[in-house]
């Protein structure tokens, strides 16, 4: 159970982490993302039961019993409609939705464009290590068509997915991402993706030591991204269709409304719903 | 590592030297239960013991500057060369088989960066104070670095199949 | 088909059995059919037909059928009016009238005649299809389009409606009045309209031909309020009345409308409708929102009930209050989608991965989906689990005139954990199996709700005694609760019983009501709440009964198995089950109930 936390004046990144210790494999990515998550809700200052962590099924959808959030362990790949849900009927919630990349982009595709779509109030984090890790090392939508595993032998073979570009394409007026190796850059981004309004998508590159121990390269890949984030939503799909999977930062911040909340107020009592049954 | 932005002020320079220390203990904190949770006694003990010692230097510095609550960080940023502070084992270097001699070797690369760390620091600043505080710090880690390597001599370097495990990874979900 | 020392029957199609006894409805009810294709507003008609009983205090049930076409295909309304309320169809038409006979053959199982029926086709039309004449009916032919051209700018429907009312019985001005309140287009239209249908009226009182033809009784006229409605809409509004504020779908026939008429009604009483982009969609985002405090429903069929099994076991495992609203179709797969059966049973009671307790309940009528809707609400959130309802496209599609049903008083009332409780354990193991549910908001009582087996405190977990303290847990909240009266309707006295549930109550009511009247008295027991079973409540209905008779729209007889499965159930239990499309009829279940009565041991005999 999350710790039952104490009032204080100042809420710190600690205040947010529970006392359950998190199963990862040392040297995961995943704990500078929880690290990092907890210090953006710091510096929202957040009253962490006001705050709702959503996740599916992965290594990194047990992030919400790391947290003194209330938390939401759901069903593999449908993390972003069950956030959907509690974010439209509490909008006065903070909804934070997480997950890994098969999660997010193989079983939760479709919600995971029309949550673009929908532009619903919610900061979705995907850890992405480009592998299946939790059922032992198969292919995701964003492995490697090259990398050789059990269930391809030699490797997928198909191209794979470039979740910034679906995510623009499918109208996301927020889109980074972040690395895991940054945490303080990652807190960061996370903290403006909380206070953009509507939908923001950070893909967070989270490397895996267990399944993809050369991604301990990735290190010395990833920089920041050239140019400033811009607003601008062709200039950003330009730069993204040339984007090299490495660029970290805001790539895109535009403004769109975002989807309605309920409650709305009501106009009318249930019973005169009945009126217009009257024979 | 590319020159640091050197603090302007003895009290921005030590809210920097108490940034450093805390980031350590939470780090090290997390290696020690990451370890804890993959039944790595010995090393979980280990960086719970370097906690500790962090945690210690954390309170000489808010001590020595009189301080009752821990100091807010610049809105600035502390503008550290590398992504994270320099004292601060990056996440991924530890290893759930890993050895005393493995956890110790972090730990000294650590000393070493917070010790050259504190030496640009030095010669970056054109404050007196800050220059002076500077030194005194990067000779304090200079003392951890030859304490953490007499801890070393002690502990018995790890064979070559450290890190082999005849059982293959787990489905959990 | 084969027999499970049952009757079955083939088909309900053909003409009425000759010997079937119209028992207490006869003389009472008239069954009119408006048929047409190609935009003859065959629609249009029906439902004005039923307004117009409506506001001349009868009752009635209007079923549509059509073609697969979108617009212009063949396309029936099929009626019944009556003094009394109406929740099955007749076994045959009095009157099926037709503005055209385009592919109206094809309706032909649905539209059975007798001897006494009378056919009016367009003689312009050509001759009704034999498939109609063969029944012995009246079969005439009327200019209906000319007389329609002769009044200008008016539509040969109106003249329809204006002959078919006044053939049923219905007077004039409650026909005006109906076509009236409806007329949305400009006012020389409706002047005209009005004109073709009293032009209708006036020949159906000099037809002579159609003296033989049943008509409605002279009687007074209802009093009370009353609804004119569909079970798509007092689902949704039973629903509303329960408390569901938040409800998210994916359009599928025959539950569309539901979802159509919940939106704007959603809306004014502060809720919210969502579209979601499939139905795995739909079922994760109520439980979320149910999550988060707020009662939450889906609808759907059962192609979109298969693809929430998943969402429907989390939502027991996290203990999570949802309804689903499946308006049944024939099945399996695609099935028949716009079609009524009974079929998803055996899936909504069983089709779940795990060990995994869950509610069914089914409305019997079209009035009762209001209140079983409803009801399902308020045990959805008591027992934070998940309740499905299972409505037929045959009640959702129908509209019916009612009278407007009490509200039951069932309303969601969930049991929250209050701020700062101490030691809050989410799955807190009670004697009742109900723990408090912490909403989020709430400080000091924060927890993660999951899907993996947990502890009390909600960890998870993979010990044996967890697992075996959640399992009990479930299982003991929905088996200890006390459900009420509500559970069944049981009707009568008699050694024997029928059983049924959903839609074919009012099919069997009424031939209960047959047999009775020609000396075979059967208990009758329409089932609501499905699951979890009740043998005590059952043992106690059938006390004194020794033989029971399953009746059901499906082909793998699955209430009998369900049944048999759950129950101990009295001598040799018979079924009499048919799959859809087509509706049962009463007078071949009264034949049923009366060869089965008879078929009794030696000793009853001579009892």
């Amino acid at each position: 159970m999350n710790d039952v936390e104490t009032p204080v004046a100042v809420m710190t990144a600690a205040h947010y982490k529970s006392a359950t210790k998190p199963i990862w494999c040392p040297g995961c990515g995943d704990f500078t993302v929880l690290s990092a998550i907890t210090r953006a809700l710091a510096m929202l200052q957040l009253p962490p039961h006001e705050v709702a962590v959503v996740s599916g099924i992965g290594c990194s959808s047990r992030i919400p019993a790391y947290t003194t959030c209330y938390g939401f362990h759901g069903v593999h790949g449908r993390a972003l409609a069950a956030g959907t849900g509690l974010k439209v009927a509490r909008p006065d919630l903070t909804v934070l939705v997480t997950g890994g990349d098969g999660d997010g982009y193989s079983i939760g595709g479709n919600h995971f464009m029309h949550a673009c779509r929908r532009n619903v109030d919610l900061t979705y984090i995907v850890m992405d290590n480009h592998v299946y890790g939790m059922t032992k090392g198969q292919a995701s939508p964003t492995t490697e068509p090259d990398w050789d595993n059990k269930l391809s032998p030699g490797g997928t073979g198909i191209r794979s997915f470039h979740p910034l570009v679906i995510a623009l394409a499918s109208g996301a007026s927020f889109v980074a991402r972040a690395f895991s190796g940054d945490p303080n850059g990652m807190a960061e981004i996370i903290a403006q993706g909380m206070r953009h309004p509507g939908f923001a998508f950070i893909e967070v590159l989270s490397p895996c030591v267990t399944f993809r121990p050369e991604q301990r390269e990735w290190k010395h890949q990833v920089h920041p991204a050239p140019v400033a984030p811009t607003d601008d939503a062709a200039r950003a799909a330009r730069r993204i269709m040339t984007d090299d999977g490495f660029n970290i930062g805001v790539l895109y911040a535009g403004g769109r409304t975002p989807y309605p909340a309920h409650p709305r107020t009501a106009t009318r009592t249930v019973a005169e719903l009945e009126e217009e049954f009257a024979a | 590592m590319s020159a640091p932005v050197a603090p302007r002020t003895l009290e921005v320079f030590m809210a920097l030297a108490y940034a450093m220390e805390r980031e350590a203990v939470e780090r090290y904190t997390e290696f020690a239960d990451a370890m804890q949770a993959h039944n790595n006694r010995e090393v979980a003990e280990m960086f719970r013991t370097m906690a500790q010692y962090e945690s210690k230097h954390a309170e000489q510095i808010m001590a020595e500057m009189g301080w009752k609550q821990a100091p807010a960080p610049p809105a600035e940023g502390f503008g550290w060369p590398g992504q994270e502070a320099p004292e601060t084992v990056p996440i991924d270097e530890v290893h759930y088989l890993m050895q005393p001699w493995h956890a110790l070797q972090l730990a000294l690369v650590a000393e070493q960066r917070a010790e050259e760390f504190f030496g640009k620091l030095a010669q970056a600043t054109t404050s007196e104070s800050v220059r002076r505080a500077a030194l005194e710090l990067q000779a304090e880690e200079h003392e951890h670095v030859a304490l953490v390597r007499a801890w070393l001599a002690k502990v018995p370097v790890p064979d070559e199949d450290w890190a082999a495990d005849p059982d293959p990874p787990r489905y959990l979900d | 088909m084969h027999a499970l020392g049952t009757i079955d029957r083939q088909t309900g199609a053909g003409p009425a059995p000759a010997g079937a006894g119209r028992g207490a409805t006869a003389g009472t009810s008239v069954s009119v059919a408006i048929a047409g294709s190609g935009g003859s507003g065959v629609m249009t008609a029906g439902t004005m037909l039923l307004d117009a009983a409506a506001r001349a205090g009868l009752y009635g049930l209007m079923v549509r059928t059509s073609g697969p076409q979108i617009r212009g295909g063949e396309a029936a309304a099929l009626l019944r009016l009556a003094r009394r309320p109406v929740d099955a169809l007749d076994d045959a038409f009095d009157l099926l009238l037709a503005m055209d006979w385009g592919n109206v053959n094809r309706f032909a199982d649905e539209i059975p005649l007798r001897a006494t029926s009378v056919v009016i086709g367009d003689a312009d039309e050509g001759a009704a299809p034999d498939v109609f004449a063969a029944s012995g009916a009246r079969c005439l032919a009327l200019p209906l389009k000319k007389m329609a051209k002769a009044i200008a700018g008016s539509w040969t429907n109106m003249l329809a409606l204006g002959l078919a009312g006044g053939l049923a019985g219905i007077p004039v001005l409650a026909l005006e009045a109906a076509l009236r309140d409806s007329w949305k287009r400009a006012d020389a239209g409706l002047q005209a309209n009005l004109a073709a249908l009293r032009a209708g009226f006036a020949e159906a009182a000099g037809l002579a031909a159609t003296a033989t033809m049943a008509r409605l009784d002279a009687g007074a006229a209802a009093s009370g309020r009353r609804w004119l409605i569909s079970g798509n809409e007092a689902a949704g509004f039973g629903a509303i009345r329960g408390g569901i504020r938040f409800v998210a779908a994916y359009p599928i026939t025959p539950a569309t409308e539901l979802l159509e008429w919940m939106a704007p009604a959603l809306a004014k009483v502060g809720g919210t409708l969502l579209q979601a982009e499939d139905e795995l969609a739909s079922a994760n985002m109520i439980i979320g929102a149910s999550y988060g405090g707020v009662p939450s429903l889906t609808a759907t069929a059962g192609p979109g009930l298969a693809l929430m099994t998943e969402a429907i076991g989390l939502a027991v495992s996290a203990e999570v209050p949802i309804v689903v609203v499946d308006v049944m179709r024939g099945g399996p797969s695609t099935g028949i989608p716009a079609k009524s059966e009974q079929s998803d049973l055996s899936f909504a009671v069983s089709g779940l991965h795990g060990d995994a307790p869950r509610l069914v309940l089914a409305p019997t009528s079209i009035a009762d989906c209001v209140a079983t809707t409803q009801w399902a609400v308020q045990l959805a959130e008591a027992l934070q689990a998940p309740a499905i309802v299972l409505s037929d496209q045959f009640m959702g599609q129908s509209r019916a005139i009612i009278d407007r049903p009490v509200d039951s008083g069932f309303a969601a009332a969930r049991l929250t954990a209050a701020a700062d409780t101490p030691d809050y354990k989410r799955y807190r193991n009670t004697e009742s199996g109900i723990s408090p549910m912490a909403i989020p908001g709430t400080p000091g009582v924060v927890y993660t709700a999951d899907g993996l087996e947990h502890t009390e405190a909600g960890i998870p977990s993979s010990q044996a005694r967890d697992h075996g303290l959640q399992l009990d847990k479930r299982e003991r909240k929905l088996a200890r609760y006390d459900y009420g009266r509500w559970w069944a309707d049981i009707e009568g006295e008699g050694t024997a019983a029928v059983i049924t549930f959903g839609s074919v109550t009012g099919t069997v009511r009424e031939a209960v009501a047959r047999a009775a009247a020609l000396g075979f008295d059967v208990k009758l027991i329409a089932l609501r709440l499905l699951a979890p079973a009740q043998p005590e409540r059952l043992a106690e209905a059938l006390n004194g009964v020794t033989r029971v008779l399953v009746v059901e729209q499906n082909h793998g007889a699955q209430l009998y198995r369900y049944l048999r499965a759950m129950y101990d159930l009295p001598g040799r239990p018979a079924s009499f089950h048919r799959p859809g499309p087509l509706p049962l009829r009463p007078a071949e279940l009264t034949d049923a109930i009366v060869e089965w009565h008879r078929a009794r041991s030696p000793e009853k005999e001579t009892a």
